[in-house]
This record gives C-alpha cells, sequence and structure tokens, in this order.
C-alpha cells in the first residue's frame, strides 16, 4: 500500500446528494485520487463499519461527514469517525444544521412513524420496523430512532464547517484544492471551527437582481405570480426569499432562475439563529402600521416555521418544537 | 408541584418611554411581582427575535417587550417593526408549541408606571397559570439515549 494520507466521506441522516456534489467536482476526483487513499466511503466502494474500528486513532486525514444524526447508528458513526479523524468536516446542510429531515424536529417521533409507516407513503401499511427480531441465523437489530435530529457538532467535536444542499461542486472543488495544497506545504489551514467552502456575506450580495426599497402588502407564493420581473428583486415581488439571512457562496443560483432562495447554505456569518434573522428582515419590509392590515399580510405565510427554518431547525436556538420532545 | 411556581420573565423595555415608566414605578413605590428581570435597550426596534428566542431557550417562561406608543417612537417609527416582528413570531412559536401569550408587547409612556406595573402584574399571573416553559430542561430530555418507551410495534 501507498502511504498517502487517508481520505473518507460517510452518510448519516443525508439524502445522498453530498455525495453527489463530490462526484460533481468532475476531473478533479482524480487529484483526490492521487493525493489521497479512500479508507472508508460507503457510497463508492465496500466497506465494514468493523473495518473502520480496527483502524488506529487519527489514521485518517480528512473525513466529509453529510447527514444529521437521526438514530444511535448515526451517532455511532460521528464519535467512531471523529476517533479516527484528524480534520472531521460538517459536509452539507444535514450535518451543520439538521437541513429537511431536520423538520422533522416540528413532529414527535410517534407521528414521524405514523407518516412514514401508517400514511399512504408506506407500500406495507401498518407494518413497523421492530428494534430487534429473532431468526433463525440469529437476532437482527435496529438502531434506536432518536427523539429529535441532531447535528454532527451536538454530538461530536467538528473542525470546519462547509454548508450547503448539497454543497456547490466548484467549492468542494476549491476546498479539496486547498487540502492538496496544505498537504505539500503550500497552504495553511484556516482556524478551526471555520466555515469553509462559502463567503461571509449574504446570498443578496451575489444575487444580480436590482434591489429598491421594500414595501410589501402581500406575499405571493411562486405559483400565484402570474409573471416573475426577470431583474427586480423577488422579495420586492412579494416571494417570500430567504436571500437576506442566508450565506452566500451558492452564486445565488435559484434567485437568477426566478425560484426564490430558500436558505440552504445557512445562516450568514455571526447569524446566531437563522430563523429570527430572517423574521427581522421580512417583518421590516412589511409596508403596514396597521395591527389588523399587518395580520392579514402576515397570514400568506401560510407556514412560518417551515419556510424561517426550512434548513436550520436542529441548529435553531430552540432546536425542536414542544410536540417533538414532549 | 408544591410549591407555587414563579415565573422569570426577562423584560425589553426602551430608553425613552418604557423603561421610565418602569423607573416611574419605582418612585412612586407601586408594587410589582419581582418576577420580571428588566433590560433596557435604546429602543423596543432594538429587540431582535434572537434575543426572545435565546430567553425562551434558555430558561425564561416568557418575555415581555415593551415600547412607546404608536406615533412616539423616539426612532420615528421602529416600535412598528417591533409590532410586525412580535407578531410574526408569536405564529413562528406557535408552531413551535409556544403559547403566543408568552411572547407579550405593551406600550408604555413615560407617565405609564402604574399601568405598566399593573400589565407586568397581570403577566405574571398569566405565565403562572400556563406553568413552566422549561426548555432547557425538555430539550436535554430529549437527547438522553435509550430511555424512551419502546415504539409501538405491529408485526406482519
Amino acid at each position: 500500500m501507498s502511504e498517502k494520507p487517508k481520505f473518507a466521506m460517510y452518510w448519516a441522516a443525508s439524502c445522498g446528494g453530498c455525495e453527489i456534489a463530490v462526484l460533481n467536482i468532475g476531473e478533479k476526483i482524480l487529484d483526490v485520487d492521487a493525493n489521497f487513499d479512500v479508507a472508508f466511503w460507503p457510497v463508492a466502494m465496500d466497506a465494514k463499519y468493523k473495518d473502520v474500528e480496527e483502524m488506529p486513532d487519527k489514521s485518517i486525514l480528512l473525513t466529509l461527514f453529510n447527514g444529521g444524526i437521526r438514530n444511535e447508528e448515526n451517532a455511532h458513526m460521528a464519535k467512531l469517525l471523529r476517533q479516527k479523524s484528524q480534520i472531521l468536516v460538517s459536509f452539507g446542510s444535514c450535518a451543520t444544521e439538521g437541513c429537511v429531515p431536520g423538520l422533522a424536529n416540528l413532529s414527535s417521533r410517534e407521528e414521524v412513524f405514523a407518516a412514514a409507516y401508517d400514511s399512504i407513503t408506506s407500500d406495507t401499511l401498518g407494518i413497523r420496523p421492530q428494534y430487534s427480531y429473532e431468526v433463525p441465523e440469529g437476532t437482527l437489530t435496529l438502531p434506536i430512532f432518536n427523539t429529535i435530529v441532531r447535528t454532527l457538532d451536538q454530538v461530536v467535536d467538528v473542525d470546519y464547517y462547509m454548508p450547503g444542499c448539497p454543497p456547490e461542486s466548484h467549492q468542494i472543488g476549491a476546498v479539496i484544492d486547498l487540502v492538496i495544497q496544505v498537504l505539500h506545504g503550500q497552504a495553511e489551514l484556516p482556524p478551526k471551527g471555520s466555515v469553509i467552502g462559502a463567503g461571509g456575506s449574504t446570498v443578496c450580495d451575489e444575487c444580480g437582481r436590482i434591489r429598491n426599497v421594500k414595501k410589501i402588502t402581500k406575499f405571493r407564493r411562486l405559483h400565484e405570480v402570474a409573471e416573475i420581473d426577470p431583474v427586480l428583486c423577488l422579495l420586492e415581488q412579494g416571494i417570500l426569499c430567504n436571500g437576506p439571512a442566508t450565506r452566500d457562496g451558492c452564486g445565488a443560483l435559484c434567485p437568477a432562475v426566478g425560484a426564490p432562495c430558500a436558505g440552504c447554505y445557512g445562516p450568514a456569518q455571526d447569524v446566531v439563529d437563522y430563523g429570527a434573522r430572517l423574521m427581522t428582515a421580512v417583518s421590516s419590509v412589511i409596508d403596514s402600521n396597521d395591527p389588523k392590515e399587518i395580520d392579514r399580510i402576515l397570514d400568506d405565510i401560510v407556514d412560518p416555521a417551515g419556510t424561517f427554518y426550512r434548513f436550520n431547525l436542529a441548529h435553531s436556538l430552540l432546536h425542536a418544537s414542544k410536540t417533538a420532545v414532549s | 408541584m408544591s410549591e407555587k411556581f414563579e415565573p422569570i420573565i426577562i423584560g425589553f423595555t426602551c430608553n425613552w418611554c418604557s423603561y421610565r415608566a418602569a423607573d416611574l414605578a419605582g418612585t412612586a413605590r407601586v408594587k410589582y411581582p419581582p418576577n420580571i428581570r428588566l433590560i433596557r435597550l435604546m429602543c423596543s426596534g432594538r429587540v431582535d427575535p434572537t434575543f426572545i428566542l435565546k430567553a425562551l431557550s434558555e430558561g425564561a417562561d416568557a418575555v415581555l417587550i415593551t415600547g412607546c406608543h404608536p406615533g412616539e417612537c423616539h426612532y420615528i417609527e421602529q416600535n412598528y417593526k417591533t409590532m410586525r416582528r412580535v407578531k410574526l413570531l408569536q405564529r413562528t412559536l406557535a408552531q413551535m408549541g409556544i403559547e403566543p401569550e408568552r411572547v407579550k408587547l405593551v406600550w408604555a409612556s413615560a407617565a405609564q408606571g402604574v399601568m405598566l406595573a399593573q400589565e407586568i402584574t397581570k403577566m405574571v399571573e398569566e405565565v403562572r397559570a400556563l406553568g413552566p416553559l422549561n426548555w432547557p430542561g425538555r430539550m436535554r430530555e430529549a437527547t438522553i439515549i435509550g430511555e424512551h418507551p419502546a415504539v409501538e410495534e405491529v408485526v406482519a
């Protein structure tokens, strides 16, 4: 075996999009291969958890960990990979802030199970998995499904954060270039805890749309807009856009094609609570001082928690709803 | 609970009206319950929803925001922004299972010390009736592993 440093990537509670984004870096993947031995990457190569358990501590140089901590298997792998890795990157929105799976923190486990196994979404209606099941060959077990989704840094110590759902491939490429430069002594790693592969401002800063003073009297969902102005700020058109609170780095791809920013790059620099920042921004642009009219305008926002915390609920100050934890 | 529940309420007051109302209540020796912890800001418009969420998530049972009456803001119209923010935040909090009554907005001029004291007294009783929020305890409990009751299992 060569003496190349080791690379690992793991998926916990995630969709797999982060893995695709990594493969989307194109020929740069060859640089990864030239500079790293892939020690563990379930989506790309066969490996067992016990192989990782047998590796010496800190023997993996770089681990990209995507996915939130939904169950005990996720938590076990987070702790194991922390132990085995020198650099652990919270990769993508799920690991960093819970992302869409984190919206389950609005519901109790029973509601989650009911939606998954007792509703039309299930093809084995009413059959629920069991944590342990006896078969002739032995006992089969499933990991405990935790009460709430946690982010990677709520479970283990994290060195760097890379936001995005998924992180943009050019940003992944740039981070890989940086790590390779560090390996060759040509660059230094950023301070621990840094957000890498993203900007330090907001999506609005990257957005090419024209901005004026915003005065909103009606919020409209995308399908309610007959014709989207191609150059005017979407928020000014009454389309709820999460750009003002969201970190830049994606290139403002969504607003460029007329879709409002959903907020997948997470809170902008120094924002403590993503939803709070967004609520501040949105309420500031409502053009009414009349309580009744304000209520009417706010009625247009049908799902405030889901809108303002779509990607960030598990990493918000409140973390979960009372229903989820009771 | 054997002992009477004493709610903790964080109160944000504005420098120009409501803090002076609270000050007036003090100098006039108007009594109100000590459950409220007042924090003076320059304007109710300075109250970022982050402050409210931080207070609730770290153990406060409720948050009171007080400002100048509409049309009387020292900074012209920031209290209207506060009104919109509180309304929007209350809607979001409702989805999180936090009763909107736990976040209250009250207008008080510098002359309304008695009124502010009455409002605080009323709010303390309302929150007492709602019971403890105990957000840190709830979240801590939710992250304890292996002590959940088993999921109800149905076998094919």
